[in-house]
């Protein structure tokens, strides 16, 4: 395994000299490879498996302040070098960009302890025992309850991989990464309808996976909560969204954060900073430093120093999330939030980002509520950035004076994210990371709901 | 095209006698069936924001499939290296869900007579990367000069040249060279010192680079976005609601698409959790409507020769009349259920394991003036152009979002509308179709359609047509 990061590393080294040799003022070289496994398991049955693993490579170079890119996943010596004159060559299509160019020298930089993104054990563990998992989880939701008739199978991944980074002002990085999920979908029918939900667990390690048996029984557990769910009047009323949806409403302040779109004006939040854009309850961290988390990593895809940035501070707008380029533009720092996938100028992601736990637990929340939907899946993609209108199909549980009253299908639930952000009435203290966004329980005020 | 002049015999001189090999590997632990998926795919992109080109990026990737099918189990390998001992090892890999003694002796692969519906001599990908960063540059200037409150413009220029190549153990050979481009413009726009708005259009296919000057311009898309952008400015709050709903012709068919297409994909029907499984022969929508699916139109972004499992994509009937008639198969569903295959089968890349996927998908002109439509209502909304869409194929929930819609009052077109969604139920809100006009128009060819994390291209089309009751996500 060492010697074939060096390889890379070597490799990703080694096309940053050839775009200097061959004219390129600056360059940079992203090189990844990596393993996958996935297994589905239906009604018992092994239903596919899938192993396989490989590699590509991308170079991006500045000729003066033009740019250009190409990438390739044949990583022969021959190959490399079409790779690199192809991106020089494109340098001469694009325009003179006044902000193009490399990170400065002081921001390149890496976490040096361990950030716990790989673990030996999801590569060591046999294919029948991950089957085998997939299987435990689908039994235990197939088994919970006679209404759950049917199920689209269980599934388990896994990844193993590594990532290389090399640029022309002499940053080389690399890092290994792990990660495993388990996961199951079952079907409940009553009454001639049919329902499905789902749950997972994800994690960097295979130890730190949660039980088969309990995934299999909350996934269980939230379709049979679906059933026999109608439609509700047309109305204006209180919205809580779980952890899985309150989800949605972190990517959505990342998207309006988004350094591009707010160059652009393509945020409702751009010019915002320091204004008081939420609630005095809401405050949002992206932290790419957090060990063991799914958005950690020692640096950032232009071999930035990843960070933990507040983006909001009890409801005031402290920090867009930025790369390079973008803060450039805005005359600000870089947040280390550069991503891109092998190729082409950087883009930005969020690292971690998350709403900070409140101190109510979600059932408190629930009882203050005198009516209101508890939104527990949305659909579609109903949200504008740059005006902030917010409207998705929803579905989930009335709640009747603080109390689940019966499940409601086929809503619409709208607002402005600005005002729903504003009108945020409480957050619950049930965080926990599922993935690189997270958040608690979210109460919001008010909102439309469309039905009947 | 024969084998022998195929991009895979000429350029990594794979031969029939290898793939025989290979397919004897997959097959050596006794599966019913196994395929070979070559894919060799080159792309180019090209940004222009600010008035400037600030990124031009190529690539290529290069990769074999290996797909080995025993009774309703599915073993996938893939390799992006096509020397013969790595394609042996990922067929081997494959052939482990499989455990029986082997039964297929030789394959004697014979090719399959695939359509010719985009013969691109010099596809967009093989031509000057100066001509194309010019569809963008003509693009900025277009959007900039319809109106003075456009602040900003967006445009992007993509294309792409896939090889493939499917051998199967059903003895099916198939080569395909497939073009694919897009224009896309985001334009926004500002009165005073007002809100920003955006608006938003492309369009594309399998296309030669000439579309682009003569139909398909830089200038059409940009006047488009820059026109929604404008008519945002004086967008009111959408109602909320049940109300009639008029949606115009082409991009809107993506009601279709998610109403009614991805409910009736095989897989999910084979598996029982699609509100439409088991429902072939019943009224699932009024009788006006008669939806098709078909891969074989020529030039379009969702068309193929031949599917990604090497069939020769097909036109399916879905709904003749209101009554279901059919799902749409790939080879595996259509041998377990005993059905005919439609040429369905599709996969993102060589990395995926194929499933039933749509091509284009559209419903059949009817007979009704569309002026008539809109005038037929009272109180409505007409929904011009959409954004994405989503659906719960079990419960047959489905969402759109309407990014272009007005007000319908007293039988007229009145006040733009700010975005929202509408929701329905598949089998339902398709019976509520009480009118359809006679001018069915596909899409401009922006389509991309995600399953299971997979995207392929895909097209819609629709004419105008009256839905008497649908949910409205306004805030009014």
């Amino acid at each position: 395994m060492n010697s074939s990061v060096n390889n890379l590393e070597e490799l990703a080294a080694g096309a940053v000299r050839l775009a200097r040799e061959l004219g390129a003022t600056d360059a940079e070289c992203t090189v990844s490879a990596g393993d996958e496994f996935t297994t589905n398991v239906r009604m018992g049955q092994v239903e596919s498996l899938k192993e396989s693993g490989s590699r590509g490579a991308g170079v991006r170079v500045l000729k003066g302040r033009r740019t250009g890119s190409s990438y390739t996943s044949d990583l022969s010596g021959e190959d490399v070098r079409r790779m690199v004159q192809a991106a020089l060559d494109l340098a001469s299509i694009t325009s003179e960009d006044p902000h193009a160019g490399l990170p400065e020298p002081e921001e390149l930089g890496r976490i040096d302890a361990d950030l716990k993104l790989y673990n030996d054990d999801i590569a060591s563990i046999e294919a029948a025992r991950k089957i085998e998992l997939a299987r435990e989880t689908e039994r235990a939701a197939l088994d919970f309850d006679p209404r759950i008739t049917n199920s689209e199978g269980a599934s388990f991944d896994s990844y193993t991989g590594q990532r290389v980074f090399a640029n022309s002002r002499g940053f080389l990085g690399s890092f290994r990464g792990s990660q495993c999920s388990l996961s199951t979908v079952p079907v409940a029918s009553q009454d001639n309808t049919m329902e499905r939900d789902y749950w997972y667990s994800a994690a960097r390690s295979l130890a730190a996976l949660e039980k088969p048996v309990d995934i299999g029984r909350i996934a269980a557990g939230r379709v049979l909560r679906r059933l026999g769910a109608r439609k509700v009047p047309t109305q204006k009323a209180a919205v809580v969204f779980e952890p899985r949806t309150a989800r949605t409403l972190i990517e959505h302040i990342f998207e309006a954060v988004h350094g591009e779109a707010i160059y652009q004006q393509a945020s409702f939040l751009a010019g915002k900073l320091d204004c008081r854009i939420a609630s005095e309850c809401l405050t949002v961290i992206d932290d790419g430093t957090l060990p063991g988390l799914f958005g950690s990593a020692p640096f950032d895809d232009e071999g930035v120093l990843t960070r933990r940035t507040p983006v909001i501070e009890r409801g005031v707008l402290k920090s867009y999330l930025l790369n390079t380029y973008t803060a450039r533009k805005l005359g600000l720092k870089t947040t280390g939030n550069a991503s891109r996938g092998l190729a082409g100028n950087a883009g930005i992601s969020h690292t971690n980002l998350f709403a900070g736990a409140g101190p109510l637990p979600p059932a408190e929340i629930v009882k203050n509520v005198r009516r209101g939907l508890f939104v527990t899946e949305l659909i579609g993609f109903g949200v504008n950035i740059v005006t902030g209108d917010y409207s998705r199909g929803a579905a989930g549980i009335w709640i009747e004076n603080g109390e689940f009253a019966y499940p409601v299908s086929e809503v619409t639930i709208a607002g402005n994210l600005g005002g729903m952000f504003t009108s945020i009435e409480a957050i619950g203290n049930d965080l926990e990371f599922r993935g690189s966004t997270a958040a608690p329980t979210i109460l919001i005020g008010e909102m439309t709901i469309s039905g009947s | 095209m024969g084998f022998e002049n195929s991009f895979f015999a000429r350029r990594y001189g794979i031969t029939g006698r290898d793939l025989d090999q290979y397919l004897s590997e997959a097959l050596a632990r006794g599966a019913d069936y196994a395929d070979l998926y070559f894919e060799y795919v080159a792309t180019s992109h090209i940004s222009l924001d600010e008035s400037i080109i600030k990124g031009a990026t190529e690539g290529v990737s290069l990769g074999v499939g290996v797909r080995v099918v025993s009774g309703e189990r599915t073993g996938y390998a893939y390799t992006d290296d096509l020397v013969p001992e790595k394609i042996r090892e990922a067929a081997r890999v494959a052939a482990c869900i499989a455990d029986a003694p082997a039964k297929v002796e030789k394959v004697g692969l014979q090719p399959v007579a695939a359509h010719k519906l985009y013969e691109v001599a010099l596809a967009p990908t093989e031509t000057s990367f100066k001509e194309r960063a010019a569809l963008v540059e003509r693009a900025d200037k277009a959007a900039r000069a319809f109106d003075p409150r456009i602040f900003q413009v967006q445009a992007t220029y993509a294309d792409s040249l896939r090889h493939v190549m499917v051998a199967s153990s059903d003895g099916a050979l198939s080569v395909d060279r497939q073009p694919l481009a897009r224009l896309s413009v985001t334009a926004l726009a500002r009165a005073g010192s007002g809100a920003p708005q955006r608006g938003y259009a492309g369009g594309g296919g399998r296309l030669p680079l000439d579309t682009f000057l003569t139909d398909k311009t830089p200038e059409r898309y940009a006047r488009e976005a820059a026109r929604q952008a404008i008519v945002q400015l004086d967008a009111v709050e959408a109602p909320a609601g049940e109300t009639t709903v008029v949606l115009g012709p082409g991009w809107p068919g993506i009601l279709l698409h998610e109403a009614v297409g991805h409910g009736l994909e095989a897989d999910f029907n084979r598996k029982g959790v699609s509100a439409f499984s088991g429902r072939i022969g019943e009224q699932v929508a009024s009788p006006l409507c008669t939806v098709v699916d078909d891969g074989t139109i020529p030039s379009r972004r969702g068309s193929l020769n031949v599917d990604d499992e090497g069939a020769p994509t097909t036109r399916t009937v879905l709904i003749e009349k209101g009554i279901l008639r059919g799902y749409l198969q790939d080879k595996l569903s259509s041998r377990i259920m005993g059905a005919k295959p439609t040429g369905n089968g599709r996969r993102e890349g060589y990395q995926h394991i194929p499933m039933p996927r749509m091509t284009n998908t559209f419903l059949l002109a009817g007979e009704s003036d569309p002026e008539e439509v809109i005038r037929s209502v009272a109180r409505g909304v007409y929904c011009a152009t959409f954004g994405g869409g989503q659906v719960d194929i079990t419960n047959g929930s489905f969402v759109f979002s309407a990014s272009e819609s007005y007000l319908i009052e007293d039988g007229h077109i009145t006040r733009p509308v700010r975005d929202a969604t509408l929701i329905g139920n598949g089998p339902e809100a398709m019976r509520h179709v009480s009118m359809v006009a006679n001018d069915l128009a596909l899409d401009e060819g922006m389509g991309t359609c995600g399953k299971e994390g997979q995207s392929v291209p895909v097209g819609v089309g629709l004419p105008t047509i009256r839905i008497d009751c649908m949910t409205v996500g306004g805030t009014k």
